[in-house]
């Protein structure tokens, strides 16, 4: 991340010259309204997902509070730090669903699936979590790390500490001394997500119309795709670390449509590719800037929403493409800052109607609805 | 024991640094006379106050406490001392008390250098904005401990245990950050980056722990330079104008609102200091905004009308000052009345 936002702060100039010359002649603006008032978070915190169910009610996964460390047997566990919130669709709060759930510690994303059960994706625990409509649970995926692997400390300041380092090493690090650490190497399967070959950071989830399960997995060092049945059983995993077809650079988000196709925010190749249900890959979108949350909308014809979501360290970009499922770009709207209507690094659009959207923002702490106008 | 260990050196490191010591001011300054009224804010049963960071006003004279009590939490007291509600109940934004300060229009803020997070309240609560991003505890894993150390950042979005805020009669907003960068950030009044000046040493445009930070109605900045002693003055554009050095190792500075403004900053008997310096640290200046020394106030200690690591002091009335204390916990409300000459002339 350092890495990447040096290089951003210093191309900035060239960036905006070269966005406007391209993005301004090319694609055009879809005028909207956003309301970011309608929720209000009985705890405060980074909202990492938003999604609505088929009667419009409104979830949202938020990291508020705190993860909280406890002193154990030689080891340090954890827990805590992520609630997941229900609000009706008139945006008043109906109930708290999870409270206390072994595997609510980083909110990544939330997911309602057709069926109207709820699925959260923890990139603390690495863990996707299945709730049924009410809350209740039904299925996880992918083991939490027993413990984490605190550093024997020094004593002494931290020679500059280099996050980009940490953020490759940490999911691995995790979980040791103990049978099923999530992020070991082991006899497993690779990408089952069980123990032995865990999850590193997954980001979000999918379904085909079958029911199979698409996780992206995701924000850590394992980039690729892991597939399941409805039930929850492995089938098979595809995807590597680089930048050719099927491989990826973190991946931040995946959709599919309603033939099947696999749609992959794949944000630090810049692109998304698509797939079939097999990981055979077909295409790839690479005009729609950095892609971190993306949908795909319901309806007889769909469309599939990206958002070009601001680097850390600029208010740049931050606005959301709107794209024929065939890659050609419809137009876009936004832009990132930290006033209404703008977005604060988009983590999450739900899009169950073409035009009516949710987007959550993890730097502004909100779920604006967005409603797009002719 | 490692714990112990970075103690020492922590202390090695405020030992070498003029991080206290007799203000050059001080025998030569007219003494202010003040009453306190240590036990002003009444809690309601089973809420305990903790370290007293963050203490302000706003315009209606309610009183804003920010505290590192067993969690961070944030409260709001009336005109008498009655408490009135808690801001942000569980936010992920609280989990170091810092300073909190109300802006013209009576919005809340508190700097949160636990979660490098400055969390924007309305009056009645509701979060309207969020300037920095708490880290990634994730990414906190793999380098703790030993974080928090400075290492001087200076990104424009994100801070690295951010002190204080302030602003400009625009709007635009000013933050010293802090421990681990030494610097003033500027962003404008919607939130976007405007300039950053500011390194680690002792030189121009240099500070050391750059621990609070006051704006005034021309839009100068001052900025408490903690580690080297001075209080150090800006424009607008932050360049550096003027340094005061003469009143000691300024933990808070506040400036009072009216047509007749005056600068107060608290040479705070350092936190976790041996008592035998209490009797060169702790006491509370008024100046002129020019650097001009008006009188002085108080001394360290833990008893009543004494003043143990102020952290944070209010002024919106120039002669009816709060003040937080870390090493007694509590707010004290003082009283100060038109000063006298000592006697001794010391």
């Amino acid at each position: 991340m350092k890495r990447i936002s040096g290089f951003f702060v210093g191309a900035s100039a060239a960036a905006a010259v070269l966005a406007a010359s391209l993005g301004a002649q090319s694609v055009s603006e879809i005028n909207y309204d956003a309301n970011a008032d309608l929720i209000s978070l009985p705890s405060y915190g980074e909202v990492a997902g938003v999604a609505t169910n088929s009667r419009g009610q409104i979830f949202v996964y938020a990291r508020t509070g705190h993860a909280v460390a406890t002193l154990g047997d030689e080891r340090t566990f954890y827990h805590g730090g992520s609630r997941i919130f229900q609000f009706d669709s008139s945006g008043k709060f109906v109930k708290e669903i999870g409270q206390g759930v072994y595997a609510v510690n980083f909110a990544q994303q939330i997911r309602v699936d057709p069926q109207d059960n709820i699925w959260i994706v923890d990139a603390g625990s690495n863990q996707i979590v299945k709730f049924d409509p009410d809350g209740g649970y039904l299925m996880v995926l992918g083991r939490k790390p027993e413990n984490i692997g605190v550093r024997p400390g020094t004593g002494m300041p931290a020679s500059a500490p280099d996050v980009e380092a940490a953020r490759n090493t940490a999911a691995p690090e995790r979980g040791r001394g103990g049978e099923g650490g999530g992020g070991g190497r082991g006899g497993a399967a690779p990408g089952a997500g069980i123990n032995g070959d865990g999850f590193s950071r997954p980001s979000d989830v999918t379904w085909d119309r079958a029911g199979n399960i698409y996780v992206a997995d995701g924000y850590g060092t394992n980039n690729r795709i892991a597939k399941f049945t409805k039930d929850g059983n492995f089938v098979k995993t595809w995807g590597s670390t680089g930048a050719g077809q099927g491989q990826f650079n973190q991946i931040r988000g995946i959709a599919s449509d309603a033939a099947g196709n696999i749609y992959v925010a794949d944000a630090g190749n810049k692109r998304i590719q698509v797939f079939d249900g097999n990981g055979t890959f077909k295409s790839q979108i690479t005009n729609i800037g950095t892609p971190q949350a993306i949908c795909v909308s319901g309806g007889a014809t769909q469309y599939l929403y990206s958002s070009n979501s601001n680097d850390p360290e600029s208010l740049n970009g931050g606005d959301i493409y709107k794209v024929q499922l065939g890659g050609q770009v419809v137009g876009k709207f936004g832009k990132a800052g930290k006033m209404a209507k703008e977005f604060g690094m988009v983590n999450a659009i739900d899009c169950r109607t073409e035009n009516d959207l949710w987007v959550a923002e993890v730097w502004n702490w909100r779920a604006q609805k967005v409603t797009l106008k002719r | 024991m490692m714990r112990r260990l970075s103690c020492v050196v922590l202390g090695l490191l405020i030992g070498a640094a003029p991080a206290f010591g007799q203000a050059k001011a001080k025998a030569t300054t007219p003494e202010i006379p003040f009453d306190s009224a240590a036990n002003f804010l009444k809690l309601p049963p089973g809420l305990y106050m903790g370290e007293g960071t963050g203490v302000a006003t706003n315009s209606k004279g309610h009183v804003f406490v920010f505290t590192r009590s067993g969690e961070t939490r944030l409260f709001e007291f009336d005109q008498n001392g009655t408490f009135v509600k808690e801001f942000g109940v569980g936010s992920y934004g609280f989990a170091f008390a810092h300073a909190v300060r109300v802006d013209k229009d009576d919005n809340v803020w508190a700097v949160d250098e636990g979660t490098n997070v400055i969390q924007k309240f309305s009056p009645d609560g509701k979060l309207l904005m969020v300037l920095g991003k708490r880290p990634d505890p994730l990414e906190q894993l793999a380098i703790m401990p030993g974080g928090g150390q400075y290492s001087g950042g200076n990104r424009p979005y994100t801070f690295h245990r951010q002190t204080d805020v302030a602003w400009d009669p625009q709007g635009n907003i000013f933050v010293s950050d802090g421990y681990g960068d030494s610097r003033v950030v500027k962003f404008d009044k919607n939130g976007r980056f405007v300039k950053a000046a500011g390194t680690r040493g002792n030189g121009t445009l240099q500070f050391s722990t750059p621990h609070a930070i006051a704006v005034d109605q021309k839009g100068m900045v001052y900025v408490a330079d903690r580690g080297n002693s001075r209080i150090v003055v800006l424009d607008n554009d932050l360049n550096q104008k003027a340094v005061y050095d003469t009143v000691g190792a300024p933990w808070a500075i506040c400036i009072s609102q009216g047509a007749h403004p005056y600068l107060y900053t608290s040479n705070s008997f350092p936190t976790g200091n041996n008592f035998d310096q209490a009797g060169e640290t702790g006491e509370i200046y008024k100046m002129e905004l020019d650097g001009t020394v008006l009188g002085r106030f108080g001394k360290a200690g833990h008893g009543f009308k004494e003043f143990s690591s102020v952290h944070q002091m209010d002024c919106r009335n120039p002669d009816e000052l709060y003040v937080a204390e870390i090493t007694q916990w509590r707010v004290q409300k003082l009283t100060l009345r038109p000063p006298t000459r000592t006697s001794s002339g010391r």
